[in-house]
């Protein structure tokens, strides 16, 4: 009984918790005003699109439990398939490009990362730099016009095709990804590294962790998934739109924070960024098929975002109070 | 275990900043296995002295012998590297990971899964037990996040973590402020347990009734001078206290 009993706390003390409470009332909440949500055609809707800006939340989280932010993502997210498409318009083979155009998105990152931590400036501003430029260059090579992505159907199955009912490749990649990062956060040194950087930079250094080389890496990593979560959504749509990922860098924020990672670093976790995204997308989703006017979702978004957070500091304070009586 | 051997000696130290001469000529010794107290008015120049032992400041003259042999520190992680660790008043422990992941931060032991690295989280739960249990840090679980932790339980971690990874002299800058009284007994008798382990610390406070009970010695610093340097058999608060004070004259040095 005793044992059933702290699993129960131990569980109740998760932060993704709460999450995973919000996610299935609203759920059951759309299903009850419009049955039609639950279709089998808009599951696989919703499976089917959740994990491209799943990705890029995954290193937004990563970046944030190490003390940063990356405003840049939803910019990087449009660049990195415009750069891939004028690769192959310039006579490169689709993979190569697509290969070319993924380094490309860690060059970008290493560069916000070694301006931030070099000149010491917040990433806020450094990444709001990356944000304004590199949707400026996409806007500067296009003239503003969406350019059409001609990929061989063996790399479009690669990254976008079906393999079974509800299963994509999408899915297969973002999960595969959650669990590299998961492994990474928690089971590697560089995890400890990580939460420690956020945590508390000065006692990661007194232990002799390089900090500064955890952000690079970090921030790295961040636009390398946001290049990558750009990729596949343009492979779905077969063009890269110049406004693509426009607000998303807001979005994986919401959904890193929703998901128990906290704005002031050292603190988070891969399932809550994972429960949240596909909340998220649910919110979304579910607006318009009940048919509410599609400028709800900020409003809705806005609230969970407000009821999650209050709802994880509660948990905080009553497993401080537990561990104390204890 | 030989008591009387030197550990620290710190010969002839001066620190100036700027034209500020903070250490003038100090004569300082650690012996092994012994709780010196360092102790000071605000100013005293009791830090500057750590810090330089610490790696943190280099000394402008004098010479640092440790176990006989001289040494030149340029960083913190040197003067780690002798066994030398400075327990900070604000302890370096991260608030939000758990007491074992901060235990081995840095120096996280690992196994293989094939060719994967993985974390022995394994490992580190029992030796941060082990490692707990040895200074008598008890109520203290690896799991528990530090954030919960009393301040006197995160000395305790800090001074366990020190312990383990074998630290042979533990600097604590006043280690008790801001405690309860309780709170206070129990650093103490970490510290104490460090000791019957063979561990030398030196306890820098300004009141001289924090550090007398588990002391050795007492070495009083004033305008950056040595003015006493006592066993605690032989002398007494009262007399450390006028010392401090500047209200009795400088008494020779143990030894000298």
């Amino acid at each position: 009984m005793l044992r059933y009993k702290s699993l129960i706390v131990t569980s109740l003390q998760r932060k993704e918790i709460s999450v995973a409470t919000i996610l299935f009332g609203t759920i059951i909440s759309f299903y009850s005003i419009q049955p039609v949500f639950l279709s089998p055609s808009n599951i696989d809707v919703l499976l089917r699109i959740t994990p491209e800006l799943g990705i890029v939340a995954l290193g937004v989280t990563l970046l944030m439990i190490g003390g940063e932010f990356d405003l840049s993502v939803g910019s990087v997210f449009g660049f990195i398939p415009m750069v891939t498409i004028l690769l192959i318009e310039s006579g490169i083979p689709p993979t190569l490009a697509i290969v070319s155009g993924l380094l490309i998105s860690t060059l970008v990152g290493l560069t916000h990362g070694v301006v931030t931590v070099k000149t010491g400036i917040p990433s806020f501003i450094t990444t709001l730099g990356g944000l304004l430029i590199w949707r400026g260059v996409s806007l500067a090579v296009t003239g503003g016009l969406p350019k059409y992505m001609t990929m061989p159907p063996e790399i479009i199955f690669f990254f976008s095709g079906k393999i079974a009912p509800f299963i994509h490749m999408q899915m297969i990649w973002f999960f595969a990804l959650a669990g590299f990062f998961y492994y990474i956060l928690e089971r590697t040194k560089f995890g400890n590294w990580i939460y420690a950087t956020g945590g508390r930079k000065e006692v990661a250094r007194a232990m002799g962790v390089n900090t500064d080389r955890v952000k690079i890496v970090l921030f790295t990593l961040s636009s390398l998934m946001a290049g990558m979560g750009g990729i596949i959504q343009s492979i779905r749509l077969g063009q890269a739109l110049p406004n693509q990922g426009d607000g998303l860098e807001f979005d994986a924020i919401a959904v890193a924070v929703i998901g128990g990672t906290s704005l002031f670093g050292g603190s988070g976790t891969i399932l809550g960024t994972v429960i949240a995204e596909y909340l998220s997308r649910i919110i979304e989703n579910g607006l318009i098929i009940i048919r509410a006017p599609s400028y709800y979702f900020r409003l809705y978004i806005g609230l969970v975002i407000v009821i999650a957070v209050t709802v994880n500091i509660y948990i905080l304070r009553r497993s401080i109070r537990s561990r104390v009586e204890s | 275990m030989n008591n009387h051997e030197l550990l620290v000696y710190m010969r002839e130290i001066h620190k100036w900043f700027g034209r500020v001469h903070v250490l003038r000529g100090v004569n300082f010794k650690v012996y092994n296995s012994e709780i010196v107290g360092l102790v000071g008015d605000n100013g005293a120049g009791k830090s500057t002295l750590m810090k330089i032992l610490a790696g943190i400041y280099p000394p402008d003259k004098g010479k640092i012998f440790i176990n006989g042999t001289e040494v030149n520190f340029k960083s913190p992680k040197d003067a780690m590297k002798h066994g030398i660790e400075m327990i900070h008043q604000d302890v370096m422990l991260a608030p939000l990971m758990s007491v074992g992941r901060n235990i081995f931060l840095g120096r996280e032991p690992q196994k293989l899964y094939g060719i994967v690295p993985i974390l022995d989280l394994k490992k580190i739960r029992k030796e941060s037990l082990k490692c707990l249990k040895e200074i008598g840090l008890d109520g203290v679980d690896p799991d528990m996040v530090v954030e919960n932790l009393s301040g006197g339980q995160r000395q305790g971690v800090a001074i366990a973590r020190a312990v383990y990874f074998k630290a042979k002299l533990l600097i604590l800058d006043e280690p008790t402020n801001n405690l309860s009284v309780k709170e206070s007994a129990k650093v103490l008798q970490f510290i104490t347990e460090a000791k019957n382990q063979g561990i030398s610390s030196i306890f820098i406070t300004h009141n001289i009734h924090h550090v007398y009970s588990i002391a050795d010695r007492i070495v009083v610093l004033s305008h950056g001078q040595v003015v006493g340097d006592l066993k605690k058999e032989e002398t007494t608060i009262d007399e450390v206290t006028k010392l401090i004070t500047g209200e009795t004259s400088p008494r020779p040095t143990v030894g000298s």
